[in-house]
């Protein structure tokens, strides 16, 4: 198989196993299970191959493959990555069984499908991995829009009490977004109609335009707020919170893991290379947002009494992070935000996931409603621990090396905004640490508690009721409380790469510094060329 | 001055000539066929008559002429057009003959002319017997709708409108169930419909006045000159309304969904797809044939309307709470996408972007909505149709094929990739950006964002809620809506994925001969 295949066929499997998943006669929907894990991990070998067949120091895409698509509106089916997409590959790889692992019996009750959690979740990942590996805008926005439809089901078919709102909530913001990029891809398809001759898509053509500033100030808006709602920037990121809490387990980890990096990753692959000046214009603002982003939404984390809201307002904070390292316009920062998108998903999605293990056992999303779990589950607790502490970057854990990087390279060029942020650190120990010491420590209490181990009644603080109906079986049958072994297959990839990129980072920098450092000369605004 | 007979070319008038034949046919049996198998021969005239009008157009593909003494175009627009309406005409008659769901065997009332609530009534409704005047009645309709895309010539042109309007005013009024609510509905277009007609009338006598010609290629070089400019600009004010209300556009939509509603679902269909299409196309031809050349007598005057007909549709179509009423206020939204196509006259590389993409995205909506209304006549309970969305939730449950071509028509509707809506609304917004309409377009794209809204609420309701208690069943089409509803379906997400070949076609058919 020639090495551009990969990536058509990174799309291609995952779409074809959501037909056949979908298609499974309903006798025997557990087949979707074994299906959709064996899809995923065929998925992660391409995404491996892929990461073997490119050449860090070649040319800035490669696998590239183009085949004519809508010849009427001059549209490519145009695959090819750079390092920048290729991280965010592999972590779609990795991710993705992790969560058809940690699905494996939650969607059964409920008279749902299973088979269609399945399905859904396959064509998910093929939709996520054609918008990281489309290099013509306009099948990159018939991926970033068609992804919605996939994930609104998820939500809205198997999400929590909320599940409608947040779903339709989802959904409109989203579309909102897209539809105003829509007409700036428009726009920049007419631009290139007058300044080329002939209207084009493709993205090398795009970034070689020299758009009048005007223009390009109206495009990069209209780019910009699509992808500020998909990152979600502060004000743009009200959907996230309702969106993560009622998700799904494994929805809201592609969500945050995957789904909202699709922002991030659109500022450093279209806004910067395609609107050079409008984004130095524009770039005090943003930054501005990044910074008001983590502090506001570390606030808001240490004020939620549900785990599931918090963990989504710890990512809108890091997604300040992330901002921030990209229009900082450095190489060092850029490279740093690309590494912390990759280690987001893996430190996000893992916490997402142990906080799911421990709703799973409770039945309620309330910190109130837990206390001293780490004395009935150690390795619960311990798994627990792992993701908070890479959730606030301690040295050691992967998050650390991106977050360092980020600050470092922020600092030359942006020294005001870096030094606000770095107190966004501070509130981020506070806010992980604070839940996992009030659910993990302390006297064993609340819906997890032992009948003899109860202190009093209060275990229900804050309950927003609290399932006792969920607690009585699990108290009666006094089964174990700890990770089984489906679960610790679950966590155990993602806490050895948190270990192992907290130690050793240089392969995925190697991949991603070239890129990263392209991107930034595409806006040329590096002050000493600090590459 | 003698009487002088126009040149006819046969070939050319062969679409027109066979369907309306057809109807004719179907008027001599209805008056001299024996009762008891009426239906089946009614539909094969009809269905011989619009499909064999579709074979006639599709052979007369690439033909550049002006016929009938000028009356009448054949051109790439009046050819795609009115292949497009005999096409979903043939669907629409399919829909007529479904025999499967209705316990009576159809969905036409047996005799329109017995009160409704009386004994006579009350027996006819469980009467096996079925009416058959729908299809002759269908048949005129699309005749007069492939002429009216395809006129050349003002007064030709309000023949057709009229041609086209009877037969419906009667179709609306021939539901089987709740049949005040469908008479209502015909009175309704009826008088607002003679209305119309009557701005029509006016506004070509002014035209006339103006210019001292009815044909649009004599009227252009007219308008060019500039002289009495107040009454040709009434006049094309007073045109554009009549055609503005058989096209559903806001602000002249009010009949829209309380016929919408009242009338048989399948008629609804019929007339949200082929009306559609036969009075854009109409416009299309006013427009850019008659006033081609003087583009700026009605550029701000579509430019408002299609702000107003956008914000109308997707702002009303958030509170309603009937599905024929929220399709019908869909219509109207997409009446104004449609006119953002229309604005752009002159945009893109040969300049026929703006005409390309609207006939493409009449096409696509019209397969799509017909589709949706088709489906709507599953979803059933006691009285017929259950159109109250509430009745629809827990839909994908009991029966989720239904619940999910319904999705899809939906999708399609609010423009999310990969269905045919979409590659419509972006042909149509490109042609108008190319033009320099992008404020138009950045307030489509938000009216588009709102309507997403309630297109999304009926696919919350059919998948996220739990199914109401005595809720309506789910009928087992018969082969008619069977074949009706694959077709669509298919086309919709065909025209989503590979839609290159056809909107080839559309750019091919871009050309207005005048």
């Amino acid at each position: 198989m020639s090495a551009s295949l990969y990536l058509v066929a990174m799309i291609v499997v995952p779409a074809v196993g959501a037909a056949v998943a979908a298609a499974l006669p309903r006798a025997r929907e557990e087949l979707a299970r074994p299906l959709a894990l064996g899809v995923s991990l065929v998925v992660l070998v391409l995404a491996v191959l892929t990461t073997l067949a490119f050449d860090p120091a070649g040319d800035r895409f490669q696998l590239t493959s183009a085949v004519p698509w809508i010849p009427d509106f001059g549209v490519d089916f145009a695959l090819g990555v750079d390092g920048i997409a290729l991280v965010m590959l592999l972590l779609i790889g990795v991710l993705v069984p992790v969560v058809v692992g940690a699905s494996w019996y939650e969607v059964a009750p409920g008279g749902r499908s299973m088979k269609t959690f399945f399905a859904w979740l396959l064509l998910l990942e093929a939709m996520m991995v054609g918008v990281f590996a489309a290099t013509d805008v306009f099948l990159f926005y018939v991926f970033f829009e068609a992804m919605l439809v996939p994930m609104y089901f998820l939500i809205g078919s198997f999400g929590g009490p909320r599940r409608q709102y947040a779903a339709v909530k989802f959904f409109l913001y989203s579309l909102v977004g897209g539809l105003v990029m829509l007409a700036a891809v428009i726009g920049l398809y007419v631009v290139s109609t007058s300044e080329l001759g002939e209207g084009t898509f493709a993205f090398e053509a795009l970034a070689e335009l020299s758009i009048d500033p005007g223009v390009q100030k109206l495009l990069f808006l209209g780019f910009f707020v699509a992808f500020a709602i998909k990152a979600p920037l502060v004000p743009f990121h009200t959907w996230l919170p309702d969106s993560g809490a009622e998700a799904p387990v494994g929805g809201a980890v592609l969500l945050v893991g995957v789904l909202d990096k699709v922002g991030t990753f659109g500022f450093l692959r279209y806004c910067l290379p395609l609107f050079p000046d409008a984004s130095r214009d524009f770039a005090p603002w943003v930054l501005a947002l990044a910074v008001a982003g983590i502090l506001y939404a570390a606030l808001l984390a240490m004020g939620q009494s549900d785990m599931k809201r918090l963990v989504s307002y710890t990512s809108i904070s890091h997604f300040g992070f992330i901002a921030l390292g990209i229009f900082a316009f450095t190489t060092e920062a850029a490279t740093g935000a690309v590494l912390y998108m990759v280690n987001h998903g893996i430190a996000t999605g893992l916490l997402f996931l142990v906080v799911g293990m421990l709703i799973a056992r409770g039945g309620s999303r309330q910190i109130g409603d837990y206390g001293g779990v780490a004395s009935r589950a150690p390795l619960l607790a311990g798994t627990f621990l792992v993701a908070g502490l890479a959730s606030l970057a301690l040295p050691g854990t992967n998050s650390f090396v991106s977050e360092f990087l980020v600050l470092i390279g922020s600092f030359p060029t942006r020294p005001v905004f870096t030094v606000l942020a770095t107190l966004g650190i501070i509130l981020a120990a506070l806010y992980i640490l604070l839940m996992y010491q009030r659910t993990m420590h302390g006297e064993p209490r609340g819906v997890l508690a032992l009948p003899d181990d109860e202190p009093a009644p209060t275990g229900t603080t804050g309950g927003g009721g609290a399932t006792a109906l969920a607690a009585a079986p699990a108290r009666a049958a006094r089964r174990s409380l700890d990770l089984d072994r489906r679960e610790l297959a679950v966590v155990a990839p993602l806490v050895a790469l948190v270990i192992a990129l907290g130690v050793y980072p240089q392969p995925l920098l190697d991949l991603i510094e070239p890129a990263a450092a392209a991107t930034v000369s595409d806006v040329d605004a590096d002050p000493e060329g600090t590459d | 001055m003698g009487f002088q007979a126009p040149d006819l070319d046969y070939a050319a008038l062969a679409p027109l000539i066979i369907v309306l034949g057809a109807a004719c046919v179907g008027v001599l049996v209805e008056a001299f066929g024996p009762r008891d198998n009426r239906q089946p021969v009614q539909l094969a005239v009809s269905l011989v008559g619009t499909v064999g009008a579709l074979v006639a157009t599709v052979l007369l593909a690439g033909e550049r002429q002006v016929t009938a003494g000028g009356a009448l175009a054949v051109d790439g627009a009046a050819l795609f057009l009115p292949g497009t309406i005999a096409a979903l005409g043939a669907l629409s008659i399919l829909l007529f003959a479904e025999r499967a769901l209705d316990p009576a065997r159809s969905a036409f009332v047996t005799s329109a002319a017995v009160p409704v609530g009386s004994v006579r009534d009350r027996e006819l409704l469980t009467s096996p017997r079925v009416q058959t005047e729908v299809y002759p009645l269908a048949t005129f309709a699309v005749g007069g709708m492939m002429l009216f895309a395809a006129s050349n010539d003002l007064l030709i042109m309000f023949v057709a409108l009229e041609v086209l309007s009877l037969p419906l005013y009667l179709m609306c009024g021939l539901a089987r169930r709740r049949r005040l609510l469908s008479q209502e509905a015909a009175v309704k277009y009826f008088l607002l419909g003679a209305f119309a007609s009557g701005f029509f009338l006016y506004g070509l006598a002014l035209v006339y006045g103006a210019t001292g010609s009815i044909r649009l290629s004599e009227i252009r070089e007219a308008a060019a000159s500039g002289d009495r400019r107040l009454l040709l600009v009434l006049g094309l004010g007073l045109l554009v309304v009549g055609l503005m209300f058989k096209a559903s556009v806001a602000p002249f939509h009010t009949w829209t969904p309380d016929v919408y509603q009242g009338a048989p679902t399948p008629v609804t269909a019929f007339m949200a797809a082929c009306t559609k299409i036969a009075a854009f196309g109409a416009i299309l031809r006013l427009l850019y044939v008659g006033f081609g050349g003087d583009e700026w007598t009605w550029r701000p005057l579509i430019y408002g309307i299609a702000i107003v007909s956008m914000i109308v549709g997707a702002v009303l179509g958030l509170t309603q709470t009937d599905v024929k009423r929220m399709l019908a206020y869909s219509s109207i939204a997409h009446a104004g996408f449609l006119l953002t196509g229309v604005i752009a006259l002159g945009a893109g590389e040969d300049g026929s972007a703006g005409l390309s993409s609207t006939l493409f995205y009449l096409l696509v909506y019209g397969l799509t909505t017909l589709g949706s209304f088709a489906l709507l006549t599953l979803v059933r309970d006691g009285d017929g149709e259950a159109s109250h969305l509430s009745q629809w939730a827990g839909l994908a449950r009991r029966s989720p094929v239904t619940a999910a071509v319904m999705a899809l028509f939906l999708l399609a509707l609010a423009g999310i990739p990969l269905t045919s809506g979409f590659t419509g609304k972006f042909a149509v917004f490109r042609a108008a950006i190319e033009d320099g309409a992008w404020p138009l377009v950045v307030v489509a794209v938000l009216a588009s964002a709102v309507a997403a809204f309630f297109y999304l609420r009926v696919i919350v309701l059919m998948y996220f809620s739990a199914p109401a208690e005595e809720g309506p069943t789910v009928g087992v089409p018969g082969l008619p809506t069977t074949v009706v509803l694959a077709v669509t379906a298919t086309a919709t997400v065909v025209l989503g994925i590979v839609p290159g070949p056809v909107l080839d076609l559309a750019r091919q058919a871009a050309s207005l001969v005048g």
